[in-house]
C-alpha cells in the first residue's frame, strides 16, 4: 500500500462528512462542480488538439531529432549523458513521449546506472511545459502569455543540466 | 507569443519533413495527431468532472479556506496582486497542495479554474504577472513525492527506486528557482509595455 493509495479516498471520505456536518446538499453540490469542469473540459479541447497536432508534425518530421543532434557537441561537453539527449528535448513537449523515452533509457541501461539515476531525477523534477501552458491558458482567452514559456523553459533547462551535477554529487559518476 | 510558436512549428515540420523525406509521417500526423488530443480530453473529462464536483463541495463546506490557511504565506508573496479572501487564492492554494501530495491530475482543474479566476481581474487579452507566475509554478515540477518515477524504477528492477529522492529535490528545487526568478524580474522590468 502506497501514500498516494490511501491519500485520495480519505480526502474524499472527509470532505463529504465535513460537508454533511455543515448541512451542505452534497449531491447537488457534486454535480453542479463536475457540470461546471465538464464544460471547461471541453473549452480547451480545440487548444489542445492545434498543440498536439503541432507537436506531432515537429516530431514525425524529424525536426526534434535533428535539433538534438546539432546541439549533441554542445551538451556532451556539458558532461550530460548521451543517452538522456532525446528525454531532455521530449519531456517539455510531450508525457506520453517522455514516459516511453524513459522507459526504454531504464530497460536499456538499467535504472541504479549513472543514466537511469539522471534520466530518473530529470522525469522528477520537470513537467510537460508546453501542455501546461497550452491548458492553463487554454481555459482563459489570454492572447499574448509573454514571457512565461521563455521562463519555464529556462527552468527546464536548468533542471536538465543540474540533474547530472546532483546525480554526480550524490552517487558519483561511475555508480 | 501563441501565434508566432504555432506558425513557426508548422513551417518548421513541413521544411524538415521535405528535405528528410519524412513528409509522408509529417501528413500522418495531421490528419491523425488530433484524435490524441481527443482522447487525452476524454481521459480528462472524467478525472476533472470527479476533482470538479468534491471540490465545490469542500468550497461549499468552508473546507477549502481552512486549508489554503497552510500555504497564505507563500502565496502571498508570490501573487501579491491576488486578494487572500478570494476565489482564485483559494484555488491556487488547493493546486500547490495537490501538485505537493504528487496528485497532478487533481492539481489541474484547480489550476484551470484559478486561471479563469484570475482573468477576471484584468480584462486584457495579455497573461497578468499573477498568471505567468502561477503557470510558471505549474510547468515546474513541486512534487515531494514522484511516484511516476518510483514506480517505474521498481518495474525495471531497481534496488531502491526512492534513492533518487534527494536529486530530484535539489534539482526541483534548482529550477523552480530560476524559472521564477526570472519571471518575477521580467515582470518588474516589462511591466510598462503592459
Amino acid at each position: 500500500m502506497k501514500f498516494t493509495d490511501i491519500i485520495i479516498p480519505i480526502i474524499f471520505a472527509a470532505v463529504i462528512v465535513y460537508a454533511l456536518s455543515r448541512k451542505v446538499n452534497v449531491w447537488g453540490e457534486f454535480i453542479e462542480g463536475a457540470r461546471d469542469n465538464f464544460r471547461v473540459c471541453v473549452e480547451i479541447m480545440p487548444t489542445l488538439i492545434a498543440i498536439t497536432v503541432a507537436i506531432g508534425m515537429l516530431r514525425s518530421s524529424g525536426a526534434i531529432a535533428l535539433v538534438g543532434e546539432l546541439l549533441s557537441p554542445l551538451i556532451s561537453f556539458l558532461g550530460f549523458p548521451e543517452e538522456c539527449i532525446p528525454l531532455a528535448f521530449i519531456r517539455p513537449i510531450s508525457g506520453s513521449g517522455a514516459l516511453s523515452v524513459y522507459e526504454s533509457i531504464l530497460s536499456e541501461n538499467g535504472p541504479d546506472s549513472f543514466v537511469g539515476r539522471v534520466a530518473s531525477v530529470m522525469m522528477g523534477s520537470t513537467e510537460t511545459t508546453f501542455y501546461t501552458i497550452a491548458v492553463y491558458y487554454g481555459a482563459t482567452k489570454i492572447q499574448k502569455t509573454r514571457h512565461t514559456l521563455f521562463c519555464s523553459l529556462a527552468g527546464d533547462f536548468t533542471g536538465f543540466v543540474i540533474s547530472v551535477l546532483a546525480v554526480n554529487l550524490l552517487f558519483g559518476q561511475s555508480a | 507569443m501563441m501565434n508566432y510558436i504555432f506558425a513557426a512549428m508548422i513551417l518548421i515540420s513541413v521544411i524538415v519533413g521535405l528535405l528528410s523525406g519524412n513528409i509522408s509521417s509529417v501528413s500522418e500526423s495531421i490528419l491523425n495527431d488530433g484524435v490524441n488530443a481527443v482522447e487525452l480530453s476524454i481521459y480528462m473529462l472524467g478525472g476533472m468532472c470527479v476533482w470538479g464536483g468534491i471540490m465545490r463541495v469542500a468550497e461549499k463546506s468552508g473546507l477549502t479556506e481552512k486549508l489554503c490557511f497552510l500555504f497564505r504565506p507563500i502565496a502571498k508573496l508570490l501573487f501579491r496582486g491576488v486578494e487572500t479572501h478570494s476565489r482564485a487564492f483559494r484555488l491556487i492554494c488547493m493546486n500547490i497542495t495537490a501538485n505537493l501530495m504528487g496528485l497532478g491530475n487533481a492539481a489541474t482543474p484547480f489550476g484551470i479554474e484559478a486561471m479563469k479566476e484570475l482573468e477576471k481581474t484584468s480584462d486584457r487579452k495579455t497573461a497578468s504577472p499573477d498568471m505567468i507566475v502561477f503557470t510558471v509554478l505549474n510547468t515546474a515540477s513541486i512534487t515531494l513525492l514522484p511516484t511516476t518515477v518510483a514506480s517505474l524504477r521498481l518495474k525495471h528492477g531497481s534496488a531502491e527506486p526512492l534513492d533518487v529522492l534527494g536529486g530530484i529535490l535539489i534539482t526541483s528545487v534548482a529550477s523552480l528557482a530560476v524559472s521564477l526568478t526570472l519571471a518575477e524580474i521580467l515582470n518588474f522590468t516589462k511591466k510598462d509595455k503592459l
